[in-house]
């Protein structure tokens, strides 16, 4: 459905992405992910037709960002990261105004308008003055207004700045509804948000791709082994023994739990040792409050990829 | 031409929702009225001495043309107004999609640059035409209480309209170079003012240039109009000059779009 092909924009002489190739099928939720000023933005901008690139080529849906930007237009809905609204219109003068140069046909604009309306849940406010809504009203009515045309295509940038978590959550199960009819690339810094609403993620730093792949496997990509959380009370020294003599073992930090005393070991392995070393430590006469295996988080490979250190 | 309209929809309902639209009339037509009654003052000044002189001394009176003594200096600062108040008009039109940030709904709807440059272009010529309806009014007493010629009257309306729609599509150019709305505003009278007095030079040039300098003065060719000529040399000359204007906007738009 959208194909970028190493993709250059520079503004002036600043660099904003350098050769960010990725793809998105059809129907396909993905996450463009990376810090502020990484070139997510500048990305979607170019995908949307704003800007042509300084080099390379993306097709949207088969349509060519140099040659045919008007019909990638005609079939994309864009939420730019500050709304576009006019202040004094109305929120229905407002979306009429966009469904007429969407080019939408007088006959279909009321429905679509009051689809539009609905699913952005903007029916307690249609009548009011865009000026006086709420930062999370207006991040609405702009998410509504890029639902108009029943878009193919969605790019949505930072959807969920500015509203409150129960908003959050309901823009996330819009983003989730929409996905398998609309295609959608929505950019964010937040993890859990790519965590819950995207089935592919593409990472960029410094206008570059450091990464591409489901949040899932981005997470089993960083670590091949397991990390095993271990909680205890006791000869600490023993324990410490206990489970450096696992072959297994690759790593050990430990840290006193100040509010109870207990030894809390964050033990890195190469498979999963859980019960033997339940064995191990219980018989050794430690108290094992805690055993439990916990996954890298998406926050973690982040960081690990955008701040260029050695993953482990 | 669909989309047009409804560019020019949404930039009327802009003018017309904000409290500027309505200030900037109201000057208008107060500063307007303001000229009127001191022309019709010393007009009617003027007409009741020559009378009270030939009673006087027994000669027949002058004959006072209405015309030319009082709507003819009246249109001329009709057009002084308007080229204080018109960048006023403009100077919002393209800035604050800027500064909004709506240029990229406009961007990235499928829109032509025509149907946005065209659109706020004739948003414009309207709202200057609504602010010229008051001055009716003025030209309505003349009619009730003298008998001047209808002529000269359309004719400097002509003239204004026209004379409005050069500084119009210079304020759009001006607008759409940048998103700070102030610098819109003092751009486009600098403009304006500058193509009024350009003119003035003409004085102390050498005979070629100083045609050129008279050609290019955007007051020079109102004269005609307020005298009731409507002449096509001049009326080119306005149409040419709000196409100009409105050409380098449509191209300022797209070399934003495409400038890296």
């Amino acid at each position: 459905m959208i194909e970028v092909r190493g993709l250059t924009r520079y503004y002036g002489e600043k660099r904003a992405i350098h050769n960010v190739s990725f793809e998105v099928r059809k129907g396909e939720v993905l996450g463009l992910l990376g810090p502020n000023a990484a070139g997510k933005t500048t990305a979607m901008k170019i995908l949307t037709c704003y800007m042509p690139p300084t080099s390379g080529n993306a097709k949207v849906s088969g349509y060519d960002v140099w040659d045919q930007p008007m019909e990638i237009k005609k079939i994309t809905g864009y939420l730019p990261e500050n709304p576009p609204l006019y202040n004094d219109l109305n929120v229905l003068e407002y979306l009429d105004f966009v469904a007429k140069i969407k080019g939408i046909p007088a006959d279909q604009r009321k429905p679509a308008i009051a689809s539009a309306v609905e699913k952005a849940a903007l029916g307690d406010v249609q009548k009011q003055v865009i000026g006086s809504l709420s930062k999370g009203f207006k991040q609405r009515v702009g998410l509504g207004q890029a639902l108009l045309n029943d878009p193919h295509i969605l790019v949505l940038d930072e959807p969920t700045v500015g509203l409150d978590p129960r908003q959050i959550i309901e823009i996330r199960e819009l983003i989730k509804r929409l996905g398998g009819d609309h295609t959608i690339i929505l950019s964010t810094h937040i993890l859990p948000e790519v965590e819950m609403t995207c089935g592919r993620v593409v990472i960029i730093n410094e206008g570059e791709v450091v990464a591409e792949d489901t949040p899932e496997n981005l997470t089993k990509r960083l670590k091949g082994s397991e990390r095993t959380i271990v909680e205890v009370v006791g000869d600490e020294k023993a324990a410490l023994s206990t489970i450096k003599a696992f072959s297994e073992v690759i790593k050990v930090n430990q840290e006193k739990i100040a509010k109870n005393n207990h030894l809390r070991l964050t033990i890195e392995t190469s498979s999963d040792i859980r019960n033997d070393l339940a064995h191990a430590l219980v018989k050794k006469g430690l108290g094992l409050y805690e055993l439990r295996t916990e996954a890298y988080s998406l926050e973690e490979i982040f960081l690990h990829l955008t701040t260029k250190e050695e993953v482990a | 031409m669909k989309k047009t309209l409804a560019v020019f929809q949404k930039e009327i309902k802009h003018f017309f929702y904000s409290p500027i639209a309505y200030i900037v009339i109201a000057a208008f037509t107060l500063i307007a009225g303001i000229f009127f009654y001191l022309y019709l003052s010393s007009f009617v000044e003027a007409a009741m001495m020559d009378m009270y002189r030939s009673q006087q001394f027994r000669q027949a009176p002058q004959r006072f043309n209405i015309n030319l003594q009082l709507i003819r200096p009246f249109f001329w600062n009709l057009a002084l107004i308007s080229l204080f108040v018109l960048p006023l008009v403009t100077m919002r039109l393209y800035s604050e999609e800027k500064k909004s940030g709506t240029v990229e709904l406009l961007y990235t709807s499928p829109l032509s640059v025509a149907n946005i440059v065209l659109g706020k272009f004739f948003a414009g010529i309207v709202f200057y035409l609504v602010m010229l309806i008051p001055s009716f009014l003025f030209m309505g007493l003349l009619f009730i209480y003298g008998d001047p010629e209808i002529g000269p009257v359309l004719s400097g309306y002509l003239g204004l309209i026209l004379l409005g729609s050069a500084f119009i599509s210079g304020g759009l150019f001006i607008s759409s170079l940048t998103e700070n709305q102030i610098i819109a505003a003092i751009g486009g009278f600098g403009l304006s003012l500058l193509l009024w007095v350009i003119g003035w030079a003409s004085n102390y040039s050498g005979p070629g240039l100083a045609s050129v300098l008279n050609y290019l003065s955007i007051i020079n060719h109102f004269e005609d109009f307020a005298q009731g000529v409507i002449d096509s040399k001049h009326l080119i000359y306005y149409l040419l000059f709000s196409t100009f204007g409105v050409y380098l906007t449509f191209k300022s738009v797209e070399s934003i779009k495409w400038r890296s």
